[in-house]
């Protein structure tokens, strides 16, 4: 038996660090973050530790909050698509898709063919740009500065095509409800296909130098584990969920647009490379889905008709004024399930209420099961493989 | 072996032929008593620290790691951004000195002098060519494996005295790391002095001189020496705290560890010190497995190239050579891996280091005794 004061470390097969001690310590509490390096924004943690093992993390939100469901009340329809690029900020063109998705379904209104497959190519872009900027945070996360630099190389293409094709870098406002602001320039596809070929062998050099890395698997792998049926009552959704191994894709499992037309997988772990369920799963489901987002752009630049005789904005209403109901129309998000639900009172030209269903404040709702008795450095691992955007989680 | 031992032939007459010729001179250069001489010496390495952290340092390592990821580092001030850590101390000096007011001052004020000091005084007995040599101990290499522990109070003292709870666990895990990294790579290194006979710093150079170049080289004498050599370079990346062992400092788990409450001048001296301590361990073993000051290069028949690029000047540039590729290495280092967690780090350092830095000490013990 150990004697007065031995304190015993030992970590229990899903990595829980248990302490047993006969000595009674104090625990401190550790304010991590609004300004932190590592809580990707503006995220509050109140942990308690005992040493260097967190017995209790709380996160503290609102930091960002701005009030999108109260200003989505006082605009107009249109008026909102700005406002939803400034929810999920590195995805702005798939909040857009998912908000016009809902408000179309609303309205009950016909797309044109070429309008679906331009959104497809944009949210697909940008997709790719915000798992780029979700591996590289995560390898500065976990001390690696070059992949992060890597990442921001490349997403810097896509933003230039976005850029391109848009107008604006982050917060497009392309998207329209019924169309789209713009055509796409006459070389998009041209371009995109460059891109495409330029970035599958970034994309392998990315994968050698960082997930691959020795140090790197063993920072992630068995690391903050979410067994499949703890993360569906949560109501994880996206990359999150399908790390724990649910192969669940609203492109696939609730179509919409012209997904169901195109051909990709939906990656999940098979247990081999990571422990499913870990920081590693999830970090690996972002790695993968980049190669399937490059896939579905190939086939969209294939099949895509022609821009003669195309006006982007054909369907789009001049005047949105909704019959009463309700709707809820959602979309797979970078981050997970981006759902809408809009009820229209048949009068106004806004909302009577439209509440976002924000897939980072869902997953992230399980921080505090996740942190128990981890340590500070898994911690941050934690946080960094939720891959949280705190514009979305406050709105 | 004495300095006799040495071939003539090895030492162009630049002034002295004799080891020692430079810090003897200057040692005995005291003017109406005063020892000026001594001061000079001392001050040779202080300017060394700061000129080498200014250009290669801070300006090399910011370009190198440009290079590694595919940007161009500092551009604006002067040709190539040359004058950009100029500028930056310039602007270090003009910070308002802020002391948290909830801080142990003295602590908090002596914490970075300390640490400076603790890499500082290794320099004494690191030889900079043949000629010279800031202290001839005879047990330099012991005094500096010992004094480097200095710099643990000096991290514990900005630590503490911070008041701040980040820089508390910064302190708290490099104390941690450095204590326990100094057991494998101080083993590693009494076997590159096993094979010396000795401690004494420049007599570990002179037995690895010749005109063979880099086959006298410790590393390349003994079949089982690229063992400690590895050792070594590896704890003297955690001796100091550079990735992936950089966790005391881990910027994205502790904002910036030990140093967080830091700023201005105070910030400036934490980061000499770190620069001074790279290049401490990295001549060290370069004095130790790579010959030192010793040419690399062999004589190949008439061509004598080791005798040609033997001598002080050269010296000097050998060492500072090894060391800076050293440094190189621990940047491209830093620039690749991830961090490891505190407990790998430990794991590390008790279960494979330290086994295996005995094992390559009962090995060298072996060779020595049994193979001449």
């Amino acid at each position: 038996m150990a004697g007065q004061g031995s304190v015993r470390v030992t970590r229990k097969s899903d990595n829980v660090v248990i302490i047993e001690k006969d000595l009674a310590t104090e625990e401190m509490v550790l304010s991590m973050g609004p300004q932190h390096p590592s809580t990707h924004g503006v995220l509050r943690l109140e942990c308690r530790t005992d040493g260097e093992v967190v017995t209790e993390a709380e996160p503290y939100l609102g930091y960002l909050h701005r009030c999108f469901e109260k200003h989505c009340e006082h605009v107009d329809y249109q008026a909102i698509v700005p406002y939803t690029d400034r929810m999920d900020y590195l995805a702005g063109m798939n909040s857009e898709m998912a908000y016009a998705i809902a408000v179309e379904k609303l309205l009950d209104i016909e797309i044109p063919r070429r309008v679906e497959f331009i959104r497809v190519i944009v949210s697909e872009l940008n997709r790719i740009a915000s798992h780029l900027v979700a591996i590289g945070t995560y390898a500065i996360d976990l001390g690696a500065f070059t992949p992060f630099l890597f990442c921001f190389r490349d997403r810097e293409h896509i933003l230039n095509m976005l850029e391109w094709a848009s107008g604006a870098r982050m917060l497009y406002n392309y998207i329209w409800i019924g169309g789209l602001a713009y055509d796409v320039p006459s070389d998009f596809q041209k371009r995109v296909g460059e891109f495409v070929d330029y970035f599958r062998p970034k994309a392998v050099e990315l994968s050698r130098l960082l997930t691959e890395n020795e140090i790197f698997v063993k920072r992630t792998k068995g690391i903050g584990i979410m067994p499949a049926d703890v993360a569906i009552n949560y109501g994880w959704s996206g990359p999150m969920l399908r790390g724990s191994g649910v192969q669940w894709d609203l492109r696939r499992n609730d179509p919409y647009s012209i997904y169901p037309e195109l051909d990709f997988a939906v990656p999940v772990p098979d247990g081999k490379f990571s422990d499913v369920g870990d920081c590693l799963s999830r970090h690996l489901v972002r790695a993968l889905e980049i190669e399937e987002s490059l896939k579905i752009i190939e086939q969209c630049i294939g099949k895509m008709p022609p821009a003669e005789g195309f006006d982007p904005r054909a369907a789009v209403p001049k005047r949105i004024r909704p019959k009463a109901g309700e709707v809820y129309a959602r979309a797979e998000n970078p981050r997970g399930e981006l759902g809408f639900y809009i009820l229209s009172d048949g009068k106004s030209t806004s909302p009577l209420r439209c509440k976002a269903r924000s897939s980072c404040f869902v997953n992230l709702s399980a921080m505090k099961d996740l942190s128990k008795g981890q340590l500070i450095p898994d911690l941050v691992a934690i946080i960094g493989s939720i891959d949280i955007v705190l514009g979305e989680v406050d709105r | 072996m004495s300095f006799n031992a040495l071939p003539q032939s090895s030492m162009p007459l630049l002034m002295g032929n004799s080891l020692n010729a430079w810090s003897d001179a200057l040692t005995g250069f005291a003017p109406m008593g005063l020892p000026l001489g001594l001061l000079v010496i001392a001050a040779i390495p202080l300017v060394f620290i700061a000129l080498y952290a200014l250009t290669y340092g801070v300006y090399g390592e910011r370009k190198i790691s440009a290079f590694m990821q595919d940007r161009l580092g500092p551009m604006e001030v002067g040709k190539w951004g040359i004058l950009q850590t100029l500028a930056d101390i310039l602007k270090l000096l003009q910070k308002e000195d802020i002391v948290p007011t909830s801080a142990d001052k003295f602590l908090f004020v002596i914490g970075p002098g300390v640490l400076f000091v603790g890499s500082f005084l290794a320099f004494a007995v690191l030889p900079f060519g043949p000629a010279f040599i800031g202290a001839n101990l005879n047990v330099g290499l012991f005094y500096a494996i010992g004094i480097v522990a200095l710099e643990v109070v000096g991290i514990l003292a900005a630590g503490w005295g911070s008041n701040n709870k980040w820089a508390l666990y910064g302190a708290v895990r490099s104390v941690a790391q450095i204590v326990s990294y100094e057991i494998p790579a101080a083993i590693a290194l009494l076997c590159g002095a096993m094979m010396a006979g000795t401690l004494d710093m420049q007599e570990i150079n002179v037995l690895q001189s010749g005109t063979w170049g880099f086959a006298h080289f410790f590393l390349f004498q003994s079949p089982i020496a690229w063992l400690p050599f590895l050792i070594y370079f590896i704890a003297s990346l955690a001796e100091t705290n550079r990735a992936p062992f950089d966790i005391p400092e881990a910027e994205s788990e502790l904002v910036a560890g030990y140093f967080t409450e830091y700023s201005g001048m105070k910030f400036a001296v934490i980061f000499l010190a770190e620069y001074g301590s790279m290049f401490m361990v990295s001549a060290i073993i370069s004095i130790v497995f790579l010959g030192g000051w010793n040419s690399p290069l062999p004589n190949i028949g008439p061509l004598a190239l080791n005798d040609m690029t033997t001598g002080p000047v050269w010296g000097a540039f050998w060492i500072i050579m090894k060391g800076f590729f050293f440094i190189f290495v621990q940047m491209w280092l830093r620039w690749t891996l991830p961090r490891l967690r505190v407990d790998q780090l430990m794991y590390l350092c008790w279960k494979v280091l330290t086994p295996f830095a005995f094992l390559s000490f009962v090995l060298t013990a072996i060779w020595m005794i049994y193979v001449p």
